[in-house]
């Protein structure tokens, strides 16, 4: 299964960035100190549907994304709400200065729109493949970060971020996203997890595009293996929802993690983070990008690639299945339930022995 | 609005004042980036005691005048300004740098109040006030900004793409001010990166540019007063300046741009300051 090649196929229906920018003009109906601001991007970010309905509270800042956040924290001091879009790569690493000392430190009511996320500017080559936004971004004090997983999802998100004072970072794709929701109204809560199908055998926790891979995944593991997987999607990475997490690994003890990103601080990093930190233990394993760049090509062959698709999925879980089993072990005395994984025994019920 | 010999002379006891003040701040904090400090002194002065309409009182004012202070390691003298605008206590200058204090060399604006933006790192402050400039003029509110930018901090390419954006947005209520006091940390600013010709620079983006000496109140306000009437291009005002200046062994090393006092130091730059200022009201007299 090398990928579906849905970018050329169903590319009118699933336009994430267009629902990001009918849901702008909509907040800019209502409130007028909404302003939208690019560098270039207007088309490409779908920022330009708001510039053709208020033309006079869009700003165009050239090819300048340390003008772009600049200004943006000024307007946002000046009593503006500033929603500044660009791609995710360079809204992360181009004016990484401006995002920290403008807008964070000061704390301003500045959104930032990161568009062409993870590989989904595939053909475009590591320039513009943003897979450490995340990483990035999730360092920097008073940002918020969302990676919503459909259009839907975006539209929810920036209702979200305009609702929400202070900086927020949400990372869409080019556009071309499968859609996993019916509609907007399935309970969207900043900061707050969404299950999207329930089981105890293992728990995918996905973001963004590979949302729709993780739910795939799980049908698959259902059908062909009689595997029960739990599916999360963790729009938000920041702040974390460790409630549906940590109920997680009580359920199911083993979690894998999936992201259009490095593993190396993103979206498993953070889940891993929040597990460490409870002292429970679990199979863990995170997908995405390993410390590379990845190819060039179409976003669905490289979601193959990066072994984050559906057909990665359902084998790492099926591993983990095969690999990761609950026994029963001996531990100061007393029998204790663990949970054994590629012949490393992680405790499951803490009972230190060694304890002065 | 021209300035009167009586207000000259006013500004000129202010701006000793203020000088004086930074220098007790730097003194008590053992060190300060005291070179900048005292170039940009009498520009902070005619700007926040005659031409900025910001009311201390009103600090918050959605209407006042904004300045927004790129060059943002003077610090220094902007507690000391603030204090004497009675915005920060003046028992807490010194307590200035120390820890749990609410003022360090770079402050925080958003614990001090009426500061409109916290910058350092250098080049962020175009891009700042143009953003409030162009709030100002979607929310119908026109305020003036006043942007003080260092001439080393225009090394930056960022204050270069602001400067882009202010003319072609012509934003002629922002009005920028560049002190041109010749050095940065490394040395002489023609030795380190040169930025000449500087004004030309300026002019080739698009802006109406105005030289003047630094240090002379009454050419200063001129400036000042024709930059605020500009409706066509915005204004850029080049301040020829001194760093260090008004302390003997400060002004014109580059040395100062961040130095250490002790208490010899501070007795002779407290005598060169009161002959500094007797000289500074003298040409008042003569000229005003």
């Amino acid at each position: 299964m090398g990928g579906m090649n849905y970018t050329a196929v169903e590319s009118t229906k699933m336009a994430t960035a267009e629902i990001f920018g009918k849901t702008l003009v909509e907040l800019g109906e209502k409130d007028p100190r909404v302003v939208a601001l690019t560098a270039d991007l207007a088309k490409s970010t779908k920022i330009g549907d708001f510039q053709k309905r208020f033309p006079e509270r869009f700003f165009n800042m050239g090819i300048a994304e340390q003008n772009l956040f600049g200004v943006a924290a000024g307007m946002a001091k000046g009593g503006l709400i500033p929603f500044a879009s660009t791609f995710s790569v360079f809204a992360s690493m181009r004016a990484t200065d401006q995002l920290h000392t403008d807008i964070c430190y000061q704390n301003v009511n500045v959104k930032i729109i990161g568009t062409h996320g993870g590989t989904s500017f595939g053909q475009a080559g590591s320039t513009h493949h943003a897979i450490e936004d995340i990483a990035m971004v999730r360092s920097l004090v008073n940002l918020k970060v969302i990676v919503p997983a459909d259009g839907y999802e975006t539209a929810n998100a920036i209702r979200a971020a305009y609702e929400t004072e202070g900086p927020v970072y949400i990372r869409i794709n080019r556009g071309f996203d499968q859609t996993v929701y019916t509609g907007e109204h399935y309970g969207f809560q900043l900061g707050k997890g969404v299950l999207m199908t329930e089981g105890d055998d293992v728990t995918i926790i996905a973001n963004g595009s590979c949302v729709f891979q993780a739910i795939q995944a799980a049908r698959v593991l259902e059908y062909d293996y009689g595997i029960h997987a739990r599916v999360i999607n963790l729009h938000t990475i920041k702040p974390i929802d460790r409630e549906i997490i940590l109920q997680a690994v009580e359920d199911t003890r083993r979690i894998i993690t999936v992201e259009d990103h490095t593993v190396l601080g993103g979206l498993g990093t953070a889940v891993g983070e929040v597990i460490l930190d409870s002292g429970h233990a679990c199979a863990f394993r995170k997908l995405g990008l390993n410390d590379c760049f990845s190819a060039i090509g179409f976003h669905e062959d490289l979601m193959h690639i990066n072994g984050i698709d559906t057909e990665n999925i359902v084998k790492a879980a099926v591993h983990m299945m095969q690999h990761a089993q609950v026994v029963e072990m001996e531990s100061g005395g007393r029998v204790v339930k663990a949970v054994r994984f590629e012949g490393r025994d992680l405790e499951a019920e803490i009972d230190w022995t060694d304890e002065v | 609005m021209a300035l009167t010999k009586t207000e000259w002379i006013e500004l000129e006891h202010k701006a000793a004042q203020l000088r004086q003040l930074t220098l007790d701040t730097c003194n008590w904090a053992g060190s300060a980036h005291m070179g900048g400090a005292l170039s940009s002194a009498d520009f902070l002065t005619l700007l926040y005691h005659k031409y900025l309409n910001f009311d201390p009182q009103h600090y918050d004012d959605p209407d006042r005048d904004r300045c927004i202070v790129s060059k943002g390691h003077i610090g220094v003298i902007l507690a000391a300004l603030y204090a004497q605008l009675g915005l920060v206590d003046k028992e807490d200058l010194k307590t200035f740098n120390l820890t749990g204090s609410s003022l360090g060399m770079h402050l925080d604006s958003n614990k001090v109040k009426g500061l409109e933006v916290s910058t350092g790192s250098l080049g962020h402050g175009s891009a700042l006030a143009l953003g409030d400039a162009l709030a100002a003029r979607v929310l119908g509110r026109p305020h003036k900004t006043w942007l003080l930018l260092g001439d080393g901090e225009c090394d930056e390419g960022s204050v270069w793409e602001a400067a882009m954006a202010t003319s072609h947005y012509k934003a002629t209520d922002l009005i920028t001010v560049v002190d041109r006091n010749h050095a940065m940390i490394d040395g002489l600013t023609e030795d380190v990166m040169a930025l000449e010709p500087f004004a030309d620079k300026w002019r080739a983006f698009g802006f109406d540019v105005l030289e003047v000496d630094g240090h002379h109140m009454k050419k200063l306000s001129q400036a000042m007063e024709q930059a605020m009437a500009a409706s066509e291009k915005p204004v850029c005002i080049i301040l020829d300046t001194v760093k260090g200046e008004g302390i003997s062994f400060m002004a014109g090393d580059y040395k100062w741009h961040y130095g250490a006092m002790d208490s010899d130091k501070y007795a002779r730059a407290t005598e060169d300051l009161k002959e500094y200022e007797a000289k500074r009201v003298q040409r008042a007299e003569q000229e005003g």
